[in-house]
């Protein structure tokens, strides 16, 4: 629990500093205090995520501390730090330290939900994140879309926690426990009922919601659109990176037993099934909506509608290839996800930039943004030699190796595959605005053609993001070892 | 040999200067392209003199990569790896010498430029399919930024993306066959590995159905990238849209990529599958071969003749391919050496030599003008690229398709006779547009008389003259078509060992169920 400790801590002290010390201060300074103050906690939380250790089980079963609680702890709090550093250059709030406390809150929902071993914990760890998200999400009081956003994203994640907490209670009436292991191997010995059909559907409606998966993904585009940057950024990386950990923990080790099978033409019901459609739906929808969208943050969440397609898939492939596969594409386009709308955040601070077209010339304004931009966008893209395009093929290869071409896993991978190709052109459009198109004609005064200051704690992180991407890409073999 | 990797690293770390030298001074940054290039064929060149022809892929570098999949970081080359790294190297320092006159965005035009030969270095250097992959995806988007930037303005947006998304969709397929590939490798008892040697072993076990399956894919999916027919579309619009420069690359090098991945990848992992195809990709490429011919010969835009040229002549290579025995293929990669440097030359008359002075392409335009006389240099050029291009002996072009007609007879006399028309309309179309643009009009006073567009006549005495970087870059590529020509046994020694290897016999051993 020490991550989580210090993560909490931390954030009682953004708030009581500010209380004491910071009333009569301006916006900024606030900010800035509260920003250092937060990224002290998270990384102190890192240093107690990393010496924590491995073990099998704590606190009676509830938690577990393994590879992969580690990694997505550690990954989780890498995101948030560099969601917390954006935060700190790009955000204009009025109440700095709530910001920065919320986002601790809800990183320690995150690190928790990496840790759950239990329906209970899972479930309060999945609440603990998510009404912080909700809060972030309506955190710009001052536009109206903010506000739109929070009030769908609860709406959506209200219902879809019902859904949870109902097949929940199904579960544990049905096995008459809340332990993954014991609920696993009760499953093992019963046959399927249909009112664990019913139970594993509802989970799964939860599950489509936390990872935007069609047909949960209406409330995405517009989440990605009007919540603050760094929200927007902290709900598509860190969010679907720990919901990913939470919900391939449930399913495999916990309902592994209903699981059946899609390695085959024929297949087997349960679980798996269900996934592969939501897999193929998201890939489907959000690769071809993504086509139409002329505004960049719509964008972005209907390229993350079609990411979750390819998550799903891992999530698939995790029973068989472990969690490797599936950690790895996750966080690496947590990172790229974070960095584009840390890019977008930079250039709002002078600049509107909603549009795809508002991009236009940035390689003139800005030549380091437009270099960052290229990396997150190509990684997404899954170009070589970016992790972006690893993460897809470890993905894929894991796949495939269930089954080869006999089964509907085989075929999802492929149809993954060719609708990356569809993926390049949207892709392509935002870096031809950013790479190729000449800035907007206006006079040397209009803010869309200006050089776009960059303050040099979000040039670090946004280097750094893009480092990342190259050095994992060049050597998956750093993150798949763990596993 | 072992200097062989070097032009892949030459090639990244010159692009990251050019880049750098590109905000300070465009001279700087020209110069830096110039010298990355130069070195990088250097190093070709010295491999291939200290090279001695032996079946099989010759190892240079063999590193554990991504232990996991089983994914080594392996570097080979043989005689027709070598032949194809030489063309890389020429044509990248052509290709320098004939951008010297871009102004724009000068870094950033020669950083694309380096990072996309790198990326075909490292595909003729590649022995794992995962890194063959790496490379070869490396070099497609910059073909994107290099038309969108630097093309021409009407149809760059579109060609660009047209084009990319063709080879894009194309490594798709790719990329699908090679995963089916592996796992069906896995599913087989075989260790997880893309290594070229390791899937080729395991695919012996392949059924019927995955060989067949497997081809289709891998095969198709580069063949988008060598112009096949009927996925030959990006090619012309991408070549007439692109700078001179990255038209050269692309008809010269870029094209050759996808053969070289049919012939490298496809073929010798699949066998069974080749066997299946091989009528239908022999009717795809004589197709290809007539129907371009057909089309370049009753083109209006002087560049969309030699865009289609270029599939035309690619047809010759995926022919010689589907021939599958030695001298064909050998036919083959001599072709696409020959074809490397004589569509290179073409593109650069036309579109540097050419275009940047009279800013026409329109073959009715230049007809107005008495090109011989105001660019000699350029007509004279372009008449031997062109005598070259038809197959006239003493030029590469002749023992390379001859050489590819003579194997396919042994498979199908049929074959032969139809792609042997396929000369013929390429000797049609090229004549027609040397008559055309060079030499349709004789008379100055022609001009004079028909002076009804001002812009022409207005620049008419003013051309430039044509610059040193011009003359030496077209006298390299001549004196490169020339060579083979005369002897072609220099080339034809490394590549016919090559195919001696257990891998290309199997593969052609397939061709001759």
């Amino acid at each position: 629990m020490l991550p989580e400790a210090a993560l909490v801590i931390g954030a009682l002290f953004v708030l009581t500093v500010d209380l004491a010390f910071g009333r009569r201060r301006t916006l900024e300074r606030r900010l800035y205090l509260s920003v250092v103050t937060g990224t002290a906690a998270v990384v102190a939380a890192m240093y107690g995520a990393f010496t924590i250790g491995l073990a099998h089980s704590v606190f009676g079963g509830a938690l577990i501390l393994d590879e992969l609680t580690m990694a997505t702890r550690l990954g989780v709090l890498v995101l948030a730090w560099i969601t917390l550093t954006l935060a700190g250059s790009t955000a204009r709030l009025r109440h700095p330290a709530e910001f920065v406390a919320i986002v601790l809150f809800a990183t320690a929902g995150f690190t928790l939900m990496a840790a759950a071993q239990q329906l209970l914990v899972a479930f309060v760890a999945l609440e603990l994140a998510s009404l912080s998200l909700y809060i972030l999400a309506g955190f710009d009081k001052s536009k109206p879309e903010s506000a739109e956003a929070a009030l769908k994203y609860f709406l959506f994640g209200g219902m879809s926690a019902a859904f949870l907490l109902f097949g929940f209670s199904l579960i544990y009436g049905l096995t008459g426990s809340i332990e993954l292991h014991e609920i696993s191997a009760h499953l093992a010995r019963h046959p399927p009922t249909p009112l664990l059909a019913v139970a594993l559907v509802m989970v799964l409606v939860a599950f489509g919601f936390k990872a935007a998966a069609a047909p949960f993904h209406l409330w995405a585009p517009d989440v990605y659109e009007g919540a603050p940057v760094s929200s927007a950024a902290l709900i598509a990386s860190a969010s679907k990176l720990a919901g990913f950990t939470l919900f391939v923990r449930l399913l495999w080790p916990g309902f592994g037993p209903a699981a059946g099978n899609v390695s085959t033409a024929t297949g087997a019901p349960g679980w798996l099934p269900i996934v592969a459609c939501l897999s193929a739906a998201s890939l489907l929808l959000g690769n071809c909506a993504a086509l139409a969208q002329s505004n960049l943050r719509r964008l972005l969440a209907y390229s993350a509608i079609a990411h979750a397609g390819v998550m799903l898939l891992g999530v698939i492939a995790a029973g068989d290839a472990g969690h490797g596969p599936l950690f790895y594409y996750v966080f690496t386009y947590g990172i790229a996800t974070v960095g584009a709308f840390g890019v977008i955040g930079v250039i709002e601070r002078t600049a509107p930039c909603q549009r795809i077209t508002d991009l236009a010339g940035l390689y003139r304004r800005s030549p380091l943004l437009t270099g960052c931009l290229a990396v997150y966008i190509l990684s997404l893209a899954g170009i070589p030699p970016l992790a972006g395009f690893f993460g897809k093929f470890t993905v894929f290869a894991a796949a495939l190796n269930l089954g080869g071409m006999a089964g509907p896993a085989g075929w999802l991978a492929i149809l993954a595959i060719f609708l990356s190709a569809v993926a390049l052109y949207y892709y392509l459009v935002i870096l031809k605005q950013a790479l190729v198109v000449a800035p907007a004609s206006g006079t040397s005064t209009d803010a869309a053609t200006n050089r776009i200051p960059v303050p040099a704690d979000a040039a670090i992180v946004l280097v750094f993001a893009a480092l990342i991407l190259v050095l994992l890409g060049l050597f998956p073999s750093l993150v798949l070892r763990i596993f | 040999m072992n200097a062989l990797p070097f032009t892949i690293y030459v090639s990244f770390a010159g692009a990251l200067l050019a880049l750098a030298a590109g905000a300070r001074s465009n001279s700087l940054a020209r110069w830096i392209a110039l010298i990355t290039a130069v070195t990088s064929f250097a190093l070709t060149l010295l491999a291939a003199s200290a090279f001695v022809p032996s079946p099989g892929l010759q190892t240079i570098v063999d590193l554990p990569w991504i232990a996991e999949l089983g994914i080594r970081y392996h570097l080979a080359a043989d005689g027709i790896s070598l032949t194809l790294l030489v063309l890389t190297g020429l044509a990248a320092t052509v290709g320098v010498l004939f951008s010297w006159n871009i102004e724009h965005r000068v870094g950033e035009f020669f950083a694309l430029y380096l990072v996309l030969i790198g990326g075909v270095f490292g595909v003729f250097l590649s022995a794992d399919a995962f890194t063959m992959f790496v490379f070869y995806e490396i070099a497609i988007v910059p073909k994107y930024f290099l038309i969108a930037n630097w093309g021409s303005p009407a149809t760059r947006e579109h060609a660009a993306m047209k084009l990319v998304l063709y080879s894009f969709a194309g490594s798709a397929l790719v990329l699908a066959g090679l995963l089916w590939a592996n796992a069906a490798a896995v599913a087989h008892g075989a260790a997880s590995s893309f290594s070229l040697n390791d899937l080729a072993a395991a695919a012996t076990h392949f059924s019927r159905g995955e060989q067949i399956g497997l081809f289709a894919l891998v095969f198709t999916g580069f063949g988008v990238l060598a112009g096949m027919f009927p996925f030959h579309t990006w090619a012309p619009t991408g070549h007439v849209a692109a700078p001179t420069a990255a038209s050269m690359l692309l008809a010269g090098v870029v094209m050759k990529l996808g053969a070289y991945g049919c012939l490298r990848v496809a073929m010798p992992l699949f066998p069974v599958g080749l066997a299946f195809w091989q009528p239908t990709i022999a009717a795809l490429a004589i197709i290809g071969i007539l129907y371009a011919g057909f089309i370049a010969l009753v083109q209006d835009d002087f560049k969309f003749v030699i865009g289609y040229s270029s599939v035309s002549h690619m047809g010759f290579v995926l022919l010689g391919l589907a021939a599958a025995n030695s001298t064909a293929v050998a036919g083959a990669v001599l072709q696409m050496f020959s074809h490397g440097v004589i569509a290179g030359l073409l593109f650069a008359v036309v579109g540097r030599m050419v275009y940047e002075r009279t800013h026409t392409r329109q073959l009715a335009d230049l007809r107005q003008l008495p090109l011989h006389r105001l660019l000699p240099f350029a007509a004279l050029t372009f008449v031997l690229a062109g005598l070259a291009s038809m197959g006239m002996p003493g030029f590469s072009g002749f023992p390379a398709e001859l050489t590819i007609l003579i194997g396919v007879w042994k498979t199908s006399p049929a074959w032969a006779i139809l792609a042997g028309f396929g000369i013929l309309v390429a000797a049609a179309f090229t004549l027609r547009a040397i008559h055309v643009s060079f030499f349709g009009s004789t008379q100055l006073s022609a001009v004079a008389a028909s002076a009804s567009e001002p812009t022409h006549v207005d620049s008419l005495h003013h051309y430039a003259p044509i610059t040193l970087a011009e003359k030496s870059g077209a006298a390299l590529l001549l004196a490169a078509t020339v060579y083979v020509g005369l002897k072609p046994d220099v080339l034809l020694d490394w590549i016919t060992p090559a195919l001696q290897s257990p891998l290309m016999q199997a593969a052609l051993k397939g061709g001759a169920l």
